[in-house]
């Protein structure tokens, strides 16, 4: 099992060692959906966010 | 004291027994493995079972309610009695238990003229009130280990507190501002004597501004963080039988990270047993919300940030009668006696 810090929160998240580029990961502290953006070396970014009107 | 080992307990009394924090009290012990009930009081329902009064104890126990002025002596002893009950017979009550508990206001604060200036009288044990330990253990563990005396938590000041915590501890708030507490509160804070203010006709749906100025459970978060911090409490009664939910607005420095504000709570609170950070990007249930706390121990903590400004909210709720009473008062239990701390403890609370 691989390991990414969140970009958001900075905790460690675990990432399945078959993960692949594209997918969409979810910080189990903060919640924040993070994108796997490159394998080699493993890097994530914040994934895209629809907007939405949550608590509007 | 010891801890007696075997089939022994240490025996327990609570005295004023028959109120909402006697009931959630007397639920916690009767199923904690380290002390057996044997004495619960009642002026009122002196004589009657326990389940009478609190029918969530049915098939639990078979105590029934006694005067005060029968107490035996035992190794604790609870007070649940109305403030400034518990002050006027310190002694006696000391005189039957090496271990005292007092979840009223009557020995949170330490010195007198406070506790003069927040409560509209003079203390009638002032000597005692440096003999309690403040009782919540997130802020005051050590001094709670061994201790003979030990004070309740007002709730709402537990609420406030507990917001304000991190960023107090982690040295990004600045005194030299108001502290705003928004606290938003069940009915169950008003204990079970009927009042008009409680009657339900008059009480359900309200959203009733109760105490916006001058809140007595200020003293009590100002005794804990520093005289500096200006924390002011406003509270407002709210459709809710249990629960506290508080936003405190403050200003903190502009330009922070998200990734910062995570750091100084957990620095704060990783290895709490009872507090949660919740902060979440995601679903329905992105901060703290009492609902989801009912008859557990836990605190859940969180904040709501603008960078651009440095304005936030630090969020904190809490069941009132749990880690806002009973529930801290049975952690500072096993604290001062030598238990794991979350013996008793660890209801985790139901959805929906």
């Amino acid at each position: 099992m691989n390991q990414v810090e969140c970009v958001e929160c900075g905790t460690t998240v675990s990432v399945p060692d078959n993960v692949m580029r594209g997918e969409i990961l979810v910080c189990q502290d903060c919640g924040t959906e993070l994108e796997v953006i490159e394998l080699d070396p493993l890097t994530v970014d914040l994934a895209p966010l629809e907007m939405e009107d949550w608590g509007e | 004291m010891t801890i007696r080992n075997g089939s022994d307990r240490l025996t327990v009394g609570i005295v004023g027994g028959s109120g909402y924090t006697g009931g959630e009290l007397l639920r916690l012990l009767l199923h904690h493995d380290g002390v057996a009930v044997t004495q619960v009081t009642s002026e009122t329902h002196a004589g009657a079972p326990l389940p009478q009064v609190h029918p969530h104890l049915r098939g639990q126990t078979d105590l029934r309610f006694i005067s005060r002025q029968r107490l035996a002596p035992c190794d604790v002893l609870f007070l649940a009695m109305p403030h400034g009950q518990a002050q006027a017979e310190i002694e006696r009550y000391a005189g039957l238990a090496p271990r005292l508990i007092d979840l009223s206001a009557d020995f949170r604060l330490r010195d007198a003229d406070r506790y003069t200036r927040a409560y509209g009288h003079a203390h009638a044990a002032p000597a005692w009130l440096e003999r309690f330990v403040y009782g919540l253990p997130e802020i005051n563990r050590d001094a709670l280990r061994d201790a003979c005396y030990v004070s309740g938590v007002g709730c709402n000041a537990t609420a406030v507190l507990l917001a304000l915590w991190a960023p107090v501890r982690g040295g990004l708030l600045d005194a030299g501002q108001p502290l705003i507490a928004d606290v938003k509160v069940g009915s169950s804070e008003a204990g079970n004597t009927p009042t008009a203010a409680s009657h339900h006709p008059a009480r359900s749906g309200v959203v009733r501004p109760f105490q916006l100025t001058g809140h007595r459970h200020e003293d009590e978060v100002r005794q804990a963080l520093g005289d500096s911090f200006d924390v002011r409490i406003a509270v407002t009664s709210v459709e809710m039988v249990r629960g506290v939910a508080a936003a405190v607005h403050i200003t903190l420095p502009a330009g922070l990270a998200e990734r910062d504000l995570w750091a100084c709570y957990r620095a704060a609170w990783t290895g709490e047993p009872f507090v949660r950070i919740v902060h979440t990007a995601q679903g329905l249930h992105r901060h703290p919300e009492p609902r989801l706390l009912a008859g557990t121990n836990y605190a859940d903590v969180g904040w709501e940030y603008d960078p651009q400004t440095g304005r936030a909210a630090l969020l904190c709720a809490l069941d009132n009668l749990g880690k806002g009473a009973a529930g801290t008062a049975v952690q500072c239990l096993n604290l001062m006696c030598g238990f794991e701390e979350t013996t008793g403890l660890s209801f985790g609370g139901f959805f929906p």
